[in-house]
Order: structure tokens, then sequence, then C-alpha cells
């Protein structure tokens, strides 16, 4: 079986207008794929449509992780699949503390009957805080309520660390963050990469590639990927800008049509 | 008639109705409808004195006067029929104090509710009762020796009248409501409790009301007394099999707190989705004394509650806490009723509803404070949690305060569980009723810590169960 999350000519609709337009690529396990492109270009709807929210309808293509059809999946059961999604607006849940959150989600991951470790639970949860510099007291709070953008950001980042997922997507991870907990998000998910697991990192600027150093860059421009390169098309990106690449793509386009 | 009622209910008995239950096997059973003759019926199965009978016939008159309640309250009262029902039914024995000569399938029923192993585990004293009458009734030593009563009210009534009698009826008199007036008709069993000054109980005492029978009514009728500086937890915990028609529950609670006393009194019910439960609770705490009711309302097709106090003396406190949760089809109606009746008297109201489905809370709260009194305060919390947009939630607060020496404070806020929220509970892992169950109890969370742990637990579990009935 193919190690592998791959997207094949995926196409989507929100509210009946076509937002993803036939979009291939591939992570393979191992490897740090980022996806830039402008506002708008479909970056936040390709987070969603993976993790199978509501309000987007797929209207082609096919989504597989390591073999498995995705999107013939629930919502939880992509998750519990091995699919992780950090979202760019985390929500709130007014309530529900941060350890009893994470150890549900832990929890549904089990067989039936079977009954998490408290201890041990407790153990690892902390050890991972640690890294990410979160106190220990925020395991007693609700999730996300009164938390600052970057608060977040780590939060999501110690969910991932503790669900393990196989393939993470990190939406806008960056967005919101100073440059201090910028460094802390990224060392989380450096101290992530594994030849296990593959990573979708969706981001507007260069600036979180210079700490995730990504395999491959893809440019996502109207729904499709034009462009895709290695690590350096980041800092060409983040130079010139993107008017460069959809031109190119256009010529292309032309040239194909002619 | 009673032994061959019996055996045509136990011939009749609907095996295929869901849950679990018993065969119906009665020694007594005053048969299907209501007039003087059941009345009389019941009295006498219990050997009543006189003055309990003639009580008994005034508070049916009354009961037969009163319209329903439908003009502020639910339409669905209209479709109890009280002659469908059956009063009084009961194996015929007097509750043991041990499990072991408590009749099998009743037995059973408790073991499987987890009642003896609590009792083991952390409680003071039990009462079970089966349908009519308490089964099983036990109280520490050490508390019998302080001189703590214990028993059911039946028991109550016959060995200590000089206490209950004078009690009994005077802080929900009969005609307080319809439903008090039946209660106060055909009552039986429920528990009669007696803490003598300075007693302070340490662990809680419980009671715990089963309803077996179909087409049944459960008239328990309690009355706890705790006298001068004494201090009890009690808690009751109720649950029916779910039945294919509609059975009854409607209990007469009455609390004595003399001054500072301190009672505790917690409900958990879980009743199912026939059960037309229709309680009056009320209190009456004298000076310094204190009185809360915990009150957590899951299942019932209609359930009509507003626990009160009524604060007699100076510097008494009242407090409710209630959860209500409404499910598909369920309407939870509950309340509380703070009435200031001295100086300095202090009263707090938390309610948190949620609505889920079809399902309907409805608030009520009355706060009275007169105009010639002086420093009262009062609060009033109530929050309501939707889930799904077919919910329905009414707040009815009352709050009538006169005079400008007092302090009352109102909040109310209605939030809703969003799809994002379920969205992202359900990417990590979680399913609906999971993710749904998770929202419910962060948000009576802040009250739940108030519980004794066992009972938190409890709840959260029986949050759990309801939620993933509502998913289906």
């Amino acid at each position: 079986m193919s190690q592998v999350l791959s997207i094949s000519n995926l196409k989507a609709d929100v509210a009946g207008q076509e937002i993803l337009k036939g979009l291939t690529l591939e992570v393979p396990q191992g490897e740090v794929h980022a996806i830039m492109g402008p506002n708008g270009s479909g970056k936040s709807t390709l987070a969603k449509v993976l993790a199978g929210h509501g309000d987007y309808e797929v209207t082609g293509g096919e989504v597989s992780m390591n073999g498995e059809d995705l999107l013939g999946m629930e919502i939880d059961e992509r998750s519990r699949a091995g699919f992780f999604l950090a979202f760019q607006y985390p929500l709130e849940i007014p309530g529900v503390s941060i350890a009893n959150f994470i150890r549900a989600a832990r929890q549904a991951r089990l067989g039936k009957g079977d009954e998490l470790d408290a201890v041990a639970f407790y153990k690892e949860m902390y050890g991972k805080m640690d890294e990410l510099k979160i106190d220990r007291s925020f395991t007693g709070r609700s999730v996300n309520e009164g938390f600052s953008g970057g608060e977040k950001k780590r939060l999501e980042i110690l969910q991932m660390m503790m669900l393990e997922p196989k393939y993470a997507v990190l939406d806008e991870t960056d967005s919101g963050l100073d440059i201090d907990a910028l460094k802390i998000v990224a060392d989380g998910v450096n101290a992530m990469r594994s030849p296990e697991r593959g990573f979708l990192v969706i981001t507007h600027y260069q600036r979180l590639l210079d700490y995730i150093v990504p395999d491959v860059v893809h440019v996502l421009y109207q729904g499709e990927i034009i462009k895709t390169g290695g690590k350096e098309l980041a800092l060409e990106l983040e130079e010139k800008g993107y008017d460069w690449v959809i031109k190119e793509f256009e010529d292309q386009q032309v040239a194909v049509d002619v | 008639m009673s032994q061959d009622t019996a055996t045509a209910a136990a011939v009749n008995i609907d095996q295929d109705a869901g849950d679990f239950r018993f065969p119906e096997d009665y020694a007594y059973d005053a048969g299907t409808g209501l007039s003087e003759k059941t009345v009389e019926y019941i009295s006498g199965v219990k050997n009543e004195e006189k003055w309990i009978l003639d009580f008994r016939k005034k508070a049916l008159k009354i009961f037969e006067g009163k319209p329903l309640p439908t003009h502020w309250a639910s339409k669905d009262l209209e479709n109890i029929i009280f002659n469908d029902i059956r009063y009084y039914l009961a194996k015929g024995q007097q509750p043991t104090r041990s499990w072991d000569e408590v009749p099998d399938d009743v037995k059973e029923t408790f073991e499987r509710l987890g009642i003896p192993e609590k009792e083991r585990k952390f409680l003071a004293g039990v009462e079970a009762q089966f349908d009519s009458e308490a089964a099983y009734s036990n109280v520490k030593v050490e508390l019998e020796k302080e001189g703590v009563i214990f028993v059911n009210s039946t028991e109550g009534l016959r060995e200590h009248p000089e206490i209950f009698r004078k009690w009994f009826g005077k802080v929900i008199p009969t005609g307080d409501n319809k439903y008090s007036a039946l209660n106060s008709a055909v009552f039986s069993g429920g528990s009669f409790i007696y803490v003598p000054p300075g007693v302070k109980v340490k662990h809680p005492l419980q009671a715990y009301f089963r309803i077996n029978a179909e087409n049944f009514g459960q008239f328990e009728r309690t009355l706890i007394i705790v006298d001068e500086g004494a201090e009890v937890t009690y808690m009751e915990g109720c649950t029916a099999p779910k039945f294919e028609t509609a059975t009854l529950h409607s209990a007469v609670v009455e609390l004595v707190a003399m001054p500072h006393a301190k009672i505790q009194y917690i409900t958990v019910q879980n009743w199912s989705a026939n059960v037309f439960n229709l309680v009056t609770k009320r209190a009456v705490a004298y000076e310094n004394a204190e009185v809360r009711w915990i009150d957590c309302n899951i299942g019932s097709r209609l359930t009509m509650k507003y626990p009160g106090v009524v604060m007699k003396g100076r510097k008494a406190r009242g407090e409710v806490i209630s959860i209500a949760l409404a499910n598909d089809g369920q309407h939870q109606d509950t309340g509380a009723k703070m009435v200031h009746a001295a100086d300095e008297t202090t009263s707090n109201v938390i309610s948190k509803s949620i609505s889920v489905g079809t399902g309907r809370s409805t608030y009520r709260g009355m706060v009275h404070i007169p105009k010639h009194l002086k420093g009262c305060r009062n609060n009033t919390e109530c929050d309501a949690l939707l889930i799904n947009s077919n919910s329905r939630t009414d707040t009815y607060p009352a709050i009538t305060v006169k005079g400008n020496q007092h302090v009352t404070q109102h909040e109310a806020s209605v939030s809703q569980v969003s799809e994002e929220q379920i969205f992202y509970m359900k990417q990590r892992g979680l399913n609906e009723a999971e993710a749904m169950s998770l929202s419910v109890n962060g948000f009576v969370n802040d009250l739940v810590r108030e519980f004794p742990m066992e009972y938190s637990v409890e709840l959260k579990r029986l949050i759990d169960l309801e939620m993933e009935n509502s998913v289906g």
C-alpha cells in the first residue's frame, strides 16, 4: 500500500460556487509540503474539504490516505484514521477543560471497554506542554476560551502531538503569531517530523517556512496547483510575489488551448 | 379484590416493553381509577389512624375541586387520565434492614441500579422504594444511637406521630396546587427523617424511587426535620423503565430547617420519556438556617417542579441549583420559589437548562421580598443551552421586590452549541454524541462541582446516555 496522502483532481463547491477546480498533489509520509498562494486561492477550503466540513461539497476527484478513501469517511472517522487539521481559527468550548478535551479525543481512539491510563496520560501531556512552553495550569482552563492567538495555536500543536496523526494539515498556523510563538510552534512541528508522518503546511507567508523547512512547495491559484518546486520556491515567491508564477501558468494554458 | 386484580394485572403485562422490569406480582392493588374507595383502600392497607384518613379524604375533595393549571402551564397536563392510573401497588411486606430479605426481583432491580454498592461505599443510610412502598430501609447504627430517624413515611407516621403530625402538611398545604392535593389524598412511601439538635450527619442519606408497573402513579411523601444546629444531606434518585403508556409521579417533599440547621437535598432523576413528573418541594428555614436544593432533571415527558424555600428566620439562606435536560419530545418546566419572610435573608438561584432536538426547557422563578423587610438579597442566574435549531427555551422570572433596602440581581443567557464547535470536536475524533455530551457537560460543569463526587460521575454518565439516544 502506498504510504501517501494523495489528492487527485479534487473539485469542491461552497454555496454553489466552485472553489477547488481539479487540485492534484501527493504528500508522501516523511515529507513536509507547503502550500502557498494569494488570498482567495482556495487554501483554507482545501483544509476544510480534507477534514470533511459540511459547508463544502465535493463534486469530483479523490483523496486517499495510505490507500484508504478519505472522502468516504465521516469527519470523526478521518480523525481516528490519522488525519489532523490544525485550525486557522480554533473554536472555544466553554466549560470543557483542555485535559478533558484531549482525554476524550484519546479515549475515542481506544476500543470499547478500554480505559485510558490517566496517570500515564497526564505525564505524557505535561511533558509535551513543557516542550511547547504551555503552563501546566492550562490543563484546567476551558478549551481556547479567552486564549490569545498564540496560545490557541500552541494548543493546536499540543493536540496534534497528543493525537499523533499520520498526516497533519496546518492551516495558516503562523497567522497571529509573534516571532517567539512562531519558533515554539515550529519546534513542536519539527519534533513531530518523522518517516511515518506527512505534513501539509498552508501559509500565506514565507516566514514560517524559515522554521519549518519544507521538502516541497506548491503554489495554489484559483483552486489548482499551478507550480511545484523545492524549498527555494518559497524564497522566490517571497522576493518576487505571485504574479510571475501566475503569468507563467497562464501562458502555459494559452499554449495548451492553442 | 386485591388478589384477583393482582393476578389479572400479572397476566396482562406487556413483556415486550423496553428496558428491564419484572412481571407484576402485587399482594395489594388499589385497582384503576380514583375515588373515595381508593383512598379508603390505601388507608386501610396501611392501618392508618382516623385523622390520616380524614386528611386524605379532605385532600381528595380539594383535588377534585381544583382545575388543571393549564392557564399558565403546559396543555399536555390534559393528557393525564386520572381514571386510568393505578394508585397503590405493594407486595405487602415491611421494608427490611437487610438486602437478603428483599424479594429477589426487587433486590435485583436495585442491584442493577447500583444502590447496595453505593450504600457500602459512602452512604449513611438508604431507603429503596419499589412502586408504592419501601422494600429496604436502613440507617447506620451510630446514627440511630444519636437519635437520627430515617424511615419510610408510612412507618414514620405510625412510629413517630408526635414529630410527624406537627409538621406534616404545614410547609406545603394540601391545597397548594392540584397535584399536592392529589398526593395528599393517595400518598404512600417517601422518607421521614428527623435529625436531633446538634447532630451533624457526615455521610449522605439516600432514597431511591423506582417505578416498575405500568399505568402507575407514584406518590411518595417526604418530610425532613433537622433540629437546631443539626445538618444532613439527603439524596434521591428516581428511575422507571420505558412504558407504552403514561406514568405519573407526583411527590410532595417538605423540609424544616430549625435555627442554625443545614439541609442539602440532592435529586438526580432519570425518568423514562413517558413519566409525568409533577412534584411540589418546599422548605422552611428558621433563623440562620440554610437549605440548598440541588436538582437534576433528566428524562420524563413533562416535569413541573419549582423547589422553594420560605425564609422565616433572620439571616436564613435558601438556594436552588438546578440542571434540566430536555431531550426530543420532552418538556422540563422547572425553576425556584424564594419567599423572603424575615430580615437579612439571602437566596440564590442558579438554573441551567439544555434543550436538545424538539426538547423544551422552561424556567419559572418567583422571588418575593416584601416591603417591611430589611437587608434581603437575591441572586438569580439562568442560562440555557440550545443544541440544534428546533429547541425551545423560555424564561419567566417573577421577582417582586418591595421596599428599597434589598439587593437583587438577575442574569439570564442563552447560548448554542454551534455547528463549527461540533466540527472542531469531531475533527479530534469524537463522534456526534460524544461532542454534544462534552459540550453539555462543559455547560453544567461549574454546577456539577457542587455535587458529591459519586453523583457528579453518575450525572455525567446520564448526560452521555441521553446524548447517545438523541443522536440515535
